[in-house]
C-alpha cells in the first residue's frame, strides 16, 4: 500500500524548491483547534434567528399563505415569503461551474405560485431565538392543492406527464417545439458516420443504465448571517465556494447594485458544488432588513437534504463497436438527466464527457435536460461525469471481456490524446490519459494476484474538464521580509497554501514566510468560484504573476539603490545579484521597506479555454452472496496532476473523490415514495461511507505537466469521483458473472440479481 | 424536526398519525413551560467550574456553542449521525446534540477547545496537521476529540479498531485514509512520550 509520484520519461520534469513539498497548511492550527470560524458559528450583537416553512408536499399550487398568527408570536420579528423579493427577470448567467437562471433561483430561493418538491422553501421567520423562530414557522398557514407529482426522469418525458411549468419549451438546435413540456433542453453532438461505424465494428454492445439521485453529503449545513443596515448596504458573511458570485446573485435577485453588497466568506464546511447556488442568503438578507437586526439562517441536515442541490439521477443507453482487433469505431449515447424542479442541471457536461477518454472516429450523442418534483438539481464533482462514465466504461469493459483483450490494454489501444478530437468539438491539447493508464498497468496493484471466491477485479477511467476563469490577487511585501497573500479564493481543501507555494516558488522564500488570506468582496479583485478544479491552476496563476511584479519591483528598486541598471541584476532562487551586492530577497526587503514606498504586487488573470484532468481506478471486490454486500478490498487510483503542489493534498482529493464514488457505487441515493416524498432525509438512513466501510485509498500521482501553466499544473479537483462506480461495477461482473447496470448496487439490488441469476 | 410521514395503509396510517398527535400534544404542552422555566446548572468545561441556565429542551451542544460562545463543536446533523459535535462527558466521547444541556450538572466536559494547553498543541492535533488529515476542517474537531478519547483507552489499537471507533464521525473530503495515518502515527508519538 502506497502513494506514488511518477513523471513519465516522455516529460522533462523541472526541479523546484518548494513545489512538491509538504508544509503544514497556514490555517490548520485554527482548524486543529476549534478556532476557525464558520458561518454558523458567527454571533453579531443583536443578532435574530431564523427557521424556514419548507412544503410537505412534492408539487401543490399555493393558495393562500397566512403570516397573521405567526407575525402575533411574542419574539417573531419577521416573516418573509416570496412577495418580499422583487419580482425576477429571465436572464440566464453563467456562474463558474454551470448556468443559472434568476427567475427559476428566485423561484427556487422562495417558492411563488406552486411548490414544486417536498422541501421546497416556502417562507421564513426571524426572532429572537431559534425556537421560537421554529415555532412561528409552523404558524405560518398555507393552503395548497395538491397536484400529481413526477420523480422519474422517463416518466416526467412522457406526454401526459404532470407539467411543472407552463411556460417551459425545450431548446433545441431542431423545430421549435409548440407545447411546453418537461424538457428543458436536448443537446445533440455528432462527428463522423455512425452507421458506417457500426459497420465496420466486429463487436456492438449496447446497454440502459439508471442511476439515482445523491448529495454532495458536505457536513456543514448551509448557513448565512446577513446585516441589511438602514443605508441600504447588505453584508453577507456566508458558507459559499464563491462570494463574488454570492454577490452577484444577491444583486440580481434583490434588484440592488453590487456596490451596495459585501460578501464575506467565512471557513467553509465543504462543498463540491452544492455551495455555489445560493439559498439562504437572499432569505436573510430579506428578514434582515424587515426587523433591523443581523439575522443567522441555517439549515438542519434534513433541509439541506430535501431543499438543496443534489445531483442527477439518470437514464442512459450507450451502444460502442469495435473491430476484433480492438480499435473503436462508433459510439453512440442517449442520456436523460434529472434537472430537478427548475431546468439546466448537468446534462451539459454529461454529454460532453460520456466518450472524452476515447478517439471514436464516429459517434453521436443526445442528452436531454428534464424538470421532475424534486430539488433542483447542482454540480456534485465532475457533475455529469460520474453518471456517464457508468455507462461507457462498463460497455468497454463488456466488450474488452468480449474480444478477449486486457482491459486496460483495451483503454490505451483507444485512448484520447493530443490532437484527438472530442465529440462535442475541442481538440485535445497535451493531455496524460495514455502516461495515467500506463502508470495504472505498471502499478503494484495490478501485477498482483486477487484470489479467492466471490472476489473480482475492475478498471475504469475517467475525464473531466478544468476551468480557468476570472482570478485576482494582491500580495504585500511586509518589513520583514515576509509577504502577505490576499486573494478570493474560498478555500475548502488547502487551496491557501497551494497558493501561498506558488508565489513563494516564484520569489525563491518558503512557504512559510508567505501568510495567504482569503477575504471579503471589497478586499479583493472579482475572483470566480472555487470550482471546476480552478483554483490551484487560475488562483495559482495569479498568485504566480503577483510574485513576478514583486520581482520586477524588488529589481527596479535595487537597481536605484545599487545604483546600475535593472538589466544588470540576476536574480537567482530568490536572491538578487549585482557585482558585490548580493542580498536574499528578505534582506532585500527589509532594506527597501526603509528605503521608498511598499512594494505591493498585484495581478488579475482569466486564462481561457480549459485544461483536462484524467483519472484511472483498479478496484479489488469481495461480494457477500447471501447478503449482496460489496466490500471494498483494495483500491487504487491514479491520475495526471500535471505537476503536484502540495502532493498531500493532491492525494487528499484523489482520496476522498474515490470514496465519494465508492458511496455512489454501492450506498448512496434518494428513496421517494408514491408521493414524491424522499423517505431518507438524514445521514443515517442516506448512509454516507464511513472510515469502516473502505480501505486505504492508494494513489499515483501522474505528472504530464501542463503546457498553459508556468508550473504545469492541472486541476485536481474533481475527476477522482469519475471511474469508481464503473470500476467497482466492472469488478463485480469479476466476483460474480453479473453485470450490474442500476446505482447503487447496494445490498438488496445486488441480492436480488444474485437470486434471479440462481433462478431463486 | 419530525416532519409529516406519508404512509400507504390503513394500520401504518393509524399508528403514525397517532404518533404524530401525540408528539404535538407534548410539544404544546410543554413548550410554554420550555421558554418561562429556566434551570440551573453547575458543571465542569475544559477543566474550569462553569455555571449557566437553561431551557430543559436545550442540547448541550446549543448550549456550549449559543450560550457559552464555545463554537469548536460543530452542528452536521443534530441528531448523533455525524460526530461533528463530538466532546467528552465524564471521559467519555459523546454526541453532544443527543445530551441535553441539563445533564452537564455535576459532569466534567472537555471540547476541544481544552485538547492543546497552553500554546501546546496536542499530538492528536499535530499529527492531523503534518498528515494532511484534513480538507474543509468542519468534522474536525469531532475527529480530535474522539481520536484522544479512543487512544486513552487503547494505546495501540489496529487499524481496523481504528476505523471501528471512528465510524460515528463522518468525513466526506478526505476519504479517512489520512485521518487513519494521521493515528497511528499519533498513537506512536503518545507511546513514545511515555517509554
Amino acid at each position: 500500500m502506497s502513494n506514488v509520484i511518477v513523471q513519465p520519461s516522455s516529460t522533462r520534469p523541472r526541479k523546484y524548491n518548494v513545489i512538491g513539498t509538504r508544509p503544514v497548511r497556514h490555517d490548520g492550527v485554527d482548524k486543529v483547534t476549534g478556532k476557525a470560524i464558520y458561518a454558523a458559528d458567527l454571533s453579531l450583537p443583536n443578532m435574530a434567528q431564523g427557521a424556514y416553512l419548507r412544503s410537505p408536499h412534492a408539487h401543490a399550487r399555493i393558495i393562500s399563505i397566512d403570516t397573521s398568527q405567526a407575525e402575533a408570536m411574542p419574539g417573531v420579528l419577521a416573516v418573509a415569503t416570496s412577495a418580499d423579493l422583487p419580482d425576477p427577470w429571465d436572464k440566464t448567467e453563467e456562474l463558474g461551474e454551470g448556468c443559472i437562471n434568476y427567475a427559476h433561483l428566485s423561484g427556487n430561493v422562495l417558492a411563488r405560485k406552486k411548490a414544486l418538491y417536498r422541501g421546497h422553501a416556502v417562507a421564513a421567520v426571524a426572532a429572537t431565538d431559534i425556537h421560537t423562530a421554529q415555532q412561528a414557522a409552523r404558524q405560518i398557514k398555507v393552503e395548497y392543492e395538491v397536484l400529481p407529482a413526477v420523480t422519474w426522469v422517463l416518466d416526467a418525458m412522457e406526454e401526459d406527464a404532470p407539467l411543472l411549468h407552463d411556460n417551459l419549451f425545450t431548446q433545441t438546435l431542431g423545430e421549435k417545439p409548440t407545447k411546453p413540456s418537461n424538457i428543458g433542453q436536448h443537446i445533440h453532438f455528432e462527428q463522423g458516420d455512425i452507421e458506417q461505424g457500426f459497420a465496420e465494428a466486429d463487436v456492438v454492445i449496447e446497454r440502459e443504465y439508471r442511476t439515482e439521485t445523491v448529495h454532495q453529503g458536505y457536513i456543514e449545513p448551509h448557513a448565512s448571517v446577513a446585516l441589511w443596515n438602514e443605508d441600504g448596504r447588505l453584508k453577507i458573511w456566508t458558507a459559499t465556494q464563491g462570494s463574488f458570485t454570492v454577490r452577484q446573485q444577491l444583486a440580481e435577485l434583490l434588484k440592488i447594485p453590487v456596490s451596495k453588497i459585501t460578501v464575506v466568506p467565512c471557513e467553509i464546511g465543504g462543498g463540491f458544488g452544492g455551495k455555489i447556488a445560493v439559498y439562504e442568503p437572499p432569505v436573510a438578507a430579506v428578514l434582515s432588513r424587515k426587523c433591523g437586526r443581523p439575522v443567522k439562517l441555517a439549515m438542519r441536515r434534513d433541509e439541506v437534504f430535501e431543499g438543496t442541490g443534489p445531483t442527477p439521477g439518470s437514464f442512459m443507453r450507450v451502444k460502442m463497436g469495435a473491430t476484433k482487433e480492438g480499435r473503436l469505431t462508433a459510439a453512440k449515447a442517449w442520456l436523460a438527466y434529472d434537472a430537478g424542479a427548475f431546468p439546466g442541471g448537468m446534462i451539459g457536461p454529461g454529454s460532453m464527457c460520456v466518450f472524452s477518454c476515447y478517439d471514436i472516429p464516429n459517434a453521436t450523442v443526445d442528452g436531454y435536460d428534464v424538470v421532475l418534483n424534486k430539488p433542483k438539481t447542482q454540480a456534485y464533482r465532475a457533475p455529469g461525469a460520474t453518471q456517464a462514465a457508468l455507462a461507457t466504461e462498463t460497455v468497454i469493459d463488456e466488450i474488452a471481456v468480449e474480444l478477449g483483450i486486457d482491459p486496460v490494454d483495451f483503454r490505451l489501444q483507444n485512448a484520447a490524446k493530443e490532437g484527438t478530437r472530442r465529440v462535442d468539438g475541442p481538440t485535445y491539447p497535451r493531455i496524460g490519459l495514455v502516461e495515467t493508464l500506463q502508470a495504472l498497468k505498471e502499478s503494484e496493484h495490478w501485477n498482483s494476484p486477487l484470489e479467492g471466491p466471490n472476489r473480482g477485479r475492475g478498471v475504469a477511467c475517467g475525464f473531466w474538464f478544468n476551468a480557468g476563469l476570472k482570478s485576482s490577487a494582491a500580495a504585500n511585501v511586509n518589513d520583514d521580509g515576509t509577504v502577505t497573500l490576499v486573494e478570493g479564493s474560498p478555500d475548502i481543501g488547502g487551496t491557501r497554501t497551494s497558493l501561498a507555494m506558488q508565489l513563494a516558488e516564484t520569489l525563491g522564500i518558503a512557504a512559510e514566510e508567505v501568510h495567504p488570506q482569503v477575504v471579503d468582496t471589497d478586499s479583493v479583485g472579482y475572483t470566480d468560484v472555487t470550482g471546476g478544479s480552478r483554483v490551484t491552476f487560475s488562483t495559482g496563476l495569479a498568485a504566480h504573476k503577483a510574485a513576478l511584479d514583486i520581482q520586477d519591483q524588488m529589481i527596479k528598486r535595487a537597481a536605484e539603490l545599487w545604483e546600475c541598471q535593472p538589466d544588470d541584476i540576476q536574480v537567482d532562487a530568490g536572491t538578487y545579484g549585482y557585482n558585490d551586492h548580493k542580498q536574499t530577497f528578505k534582506e532585500l526587503a527589509v532594506e527597501l521597506s526603509s528605503t521608498g514606498e511598499a512594494i505591493v504586487g498585484r495581478a488579475a488573470v482569466n486564462p481561457q479555454g480549459s485544461t483536462n484532468a484524467f483519472s484511472a481506478n483498479i478496484v479489488d471486490v469481495e461480494v457477500d452472496p447471501e447478503t449482496g454486500k460489496v466490500k471494498i478490498l483494495r483500491f487504487t487510483t491514479a491520475q495526471d496532476a500535471g505537476k503536484a503542489i502540495h502532493p498531500s493534498y493532491v492525494e487528499g482529493q484523489m482520496q476522498g473523490g474515490s470514496v465519494q464514488g465508492i458511496g455512489w457505487a454501492l450506498n448512496e441515493e434518494y428513496f421517494y415514495d408514491d408521493r414524491g416524498a424522499m423517505k431518507n432525509a438524514s445521514f443515517l438512513d442516506y448512509r454516507m461511507p464511513t472510515s469502516y466501510d473502505v480501505p486505504m485509498i492508494e494513489t499515483i500521482i501522474v505528472e504530464v505537466p501542463n503546457p498553459d501553466h508556468p508550473f504545469g499544473v492541472r486541476g485536481v479537483g474533481e475527476v477522482s469521483i469519475v471511474p469508481p462506480p464503473a470500476a467497482i461495477t466492472n469488478a463485480i461482473h469479476q466476483a460474480t458473472g453479473l453485470r450490474m447496470h442500476h446505482l447503487p448496487i447496494s445490498p438488496p439490488r445486488l441480492h436480488q440479481a444474485i437470486a434471479e441469476r440462481n433462478g431463486q | 424536526m419530525s416532519s409529516p410521514q406519508h404512509t400507504n395503509t390503513p394500520a401504518q396510517k393509524h399508528s403514525s398519525t397517532r404518533t404524530l398527535q401525540h408528539t404535538t400534544a407534548l410539544q404544546r404542552g410543554n413548550e410554554e413551560r420550555f421558554v418561562t422555566e429556566k434551570i440551573h446548572v453547575s458543571t465542569t468545561i475544559n477543566g474550569e467550574a462553569v455555571e449557566f441556565l437553561c431551557d430543559a429542551r436545550q442540547s448541550l451542544l446549543e448550549l456550549l456553542r449559543d450560550g457559552l460562545s464555545l463554537t469548536g463543536c460543530k452542528e452536521g446533523c443534530n441528531n448523533g449521525n455525524c460526530g461533528a459535535c463530538t466532546v467528552m462527558m465524564n471521559h467519555l466521547p459523546v454526541n453532544s446534540c443527543c445530551v441535553l444541556a441539563v445533564e452537564a450538572e455535576d459532569a466534567e466536559i472537555e471540547t476541544v477547545e481544552g485538547i492543546a494547553a497552553q500554546g501546546q498543541l496536542h499530538p492528536v492535533q499535530q499529527c492531523f496537521l503534518q498528515g494532511a488529515a484534513l480538507q474543509c476542517g468542519i468534522c474536525t474537531p469531532g475527529f480530535i476529540v474522539t481520536v484522544k478519547a479512543l487512544l486513552e483507552q487503547n494505546p495501540h489499537p489496529t487499524e481496523q479498531e481504528i476505523r471501528f471507533a471512528l465510524a460515528g464521525n463522518l468525513c466526506r473530503c478526505t476519504g479517512y485514509d489520512k485521518i487513519i495515518r494521521s493515528v497511528q502515527a499519533a498513537a506512536e508519538i503518545l507511546q513514545e512520550a511515555k517509554s
